[in-house]
């Protein structure tokens, strides 16, 4: 039960886009079209619930017991791009066709905030090993929902007389916002 | 001399980040909630930006073309690492506030950008220009988004009350749909202006 509201609460209370605000410029940059916010939500949580794991460990069990908490950064951003690499090569070679799907958006993730962010949270609240692995897949869910309902949104957008000069990342902000607006409706639901 | 002039002036109007530049929008909507934060945020990215693109320009011609991305990035990690320390140490309750916002301006986009697109062709102390110029217009920007957002959701600036008799705090600003919100009419309104003026940029 505690695993389903940690999840709930992921996802919809504290959405890492719309609550959090991690992970917008890929966001705002690869919201235009349906089928590439899937591909990009996908590759997100791939990487970062492989992540989470990954820096959970490595905070716990190599930087704590010999009290290197302060190169956290350093550590968990170097994780990141290995893995982002090492994930595209591992995929180029053994599976074509979810090369083919997430290839071009692995190298758009190291920058990503939410990958990083996601990382971070679990050591701050910290969570036991199975409480980040649902947290972080949950989290990572809850932006690929958002970037693809925003997406179906943009698509809308495209089409619609909008005033020259908020054309564009103006618009898009403000589609954000009133999103964002509609997630705050489930403040409620969790403590 | 007009090169250094124009590198100065380019991030406060001709690049501002985050409106025209898009880029590092993530601690421009987060930390904005009050001017103070802003600006600390913002001071923190100038001091990262500075020294990251003196540190790229200086190795340029050393480090592989290959590997260059991951250069840079243990660069930035390296300065992110004693800005986290230093706010720890100095500027305690602001670090409290900022949070993981702090480690997270490693993977701020504009930093990186910067390096790649000015830092690993230019001489260092153009560089380092570029890096103040692009950090101040940062820093200006989160500053205004700041002071809107704290004056308007709080009725405060810079934690002094400004508010007058019968003001209502307009509590959505400080929240999150007021940080996209405000950000988007702010970037519709330098849209306007720069269309007034006769620029051409309307982003896509």
């Amino acid at each position: 039960m505690d695993f389903i509201l940690l999840a709930v609460a992921a996802i919809f209370v504290n959405n890492i886009l719309l609550a959090q605000y991690l992970g917008n410029c890929p966001f705002c940059g690869v919201s235009k079209k349906l089928d590439t916010s899937i591909g990009m939500g996908a590759a997100v949580i791939f990487v970062a619930t492989l992540a989470s794991v990954l820096t959970w460990i490595v905070f716990y069990y190599v930087l704590v017991p010999y009290h290197l908490e302060f190169i956290r950064t350093l550590a968990f951003i170097l994780i990141i791009a290995a893995l982002v690499q090492f994930v595209e090569i591992f995929l180029k070679k053994k599976s074509k066709t979810l090369y083919n799907a997430l290839g071009i958006f692995l190298p758009l993730i190291t920058t990503n905030c939410a990958v990083m962010g996601i990382a971070l949270l679990n050591i701050k609240h910290k969570f036991n090993f199975l409480e980040m692995l649902v947290f972080s897949f949950a989290s990572s869910a809850g932006f690929a929902l958002a970037i693809v309902l925003f997406a179906g949104v943009r698509e809308r957008l495209l089409i619609s007389p909008v005033p020259r000069s908020m054309r564009g990342t103006a618009i898009a902000l403000v589609t954000a916002g009133i999103m964002s607006l509609a997630f705050l409706g489930f403040a409620g639901m969790v403590k | 001399m007009t090169t250094y002039k124009q590198v100065f002036v380019h991030g406060l109007w001709k690049d501002l980040p985050p409106f025209r530049l898009v880029l590092g929008l993530c601690p421009a909507l987060a930390v904005t909630a009050s001017a103070v934060n802003g600006l600390g945020m913002g001071l923190s990215v100038i001091f990262v930006l500075v020294f990251s693109n003196m540190f790229i320009s200086m190795l340029r011609r050393i480090i592989p073309d290959k590997v260059r991305i991951a250069s840079y990035i243990v660069v930035i990690a390296t300065l992110v690492v004693l800005v986290e320390m230093l706010l720890k140490a100095f500027f305690f309750p602001l670090s409290q506030q900022l949070g993981i916002y702090i480690p997270l301006i490693v993977v701020n986009c504009i930093i990186l950008g910067r390096a790649e697109a000015f830092a690993s062709r230019n001489p260092v102390l153009l560089s380092m220009i570029d890096g103040f110029s692009v950090g101040a217009g940062f820093t200006i920007s989160l500053t205004i988004l700041g002071s809107l957002r704290e004056i308007l959701g709080a009725g405060c600036w810079f934690g002094r009350s400004i508010a007058w008799e019968g003001f209502e705090p307009f509590t959505f600003m400080v929240k999150a749909p007021g940080a996209f919100i405000c950000l988007g009419i702010l970037l519709g309104a330098m849209n306007l202006y720069s269309r007034k003026r006769g620029e051409t940029f309307i982003q896509t």
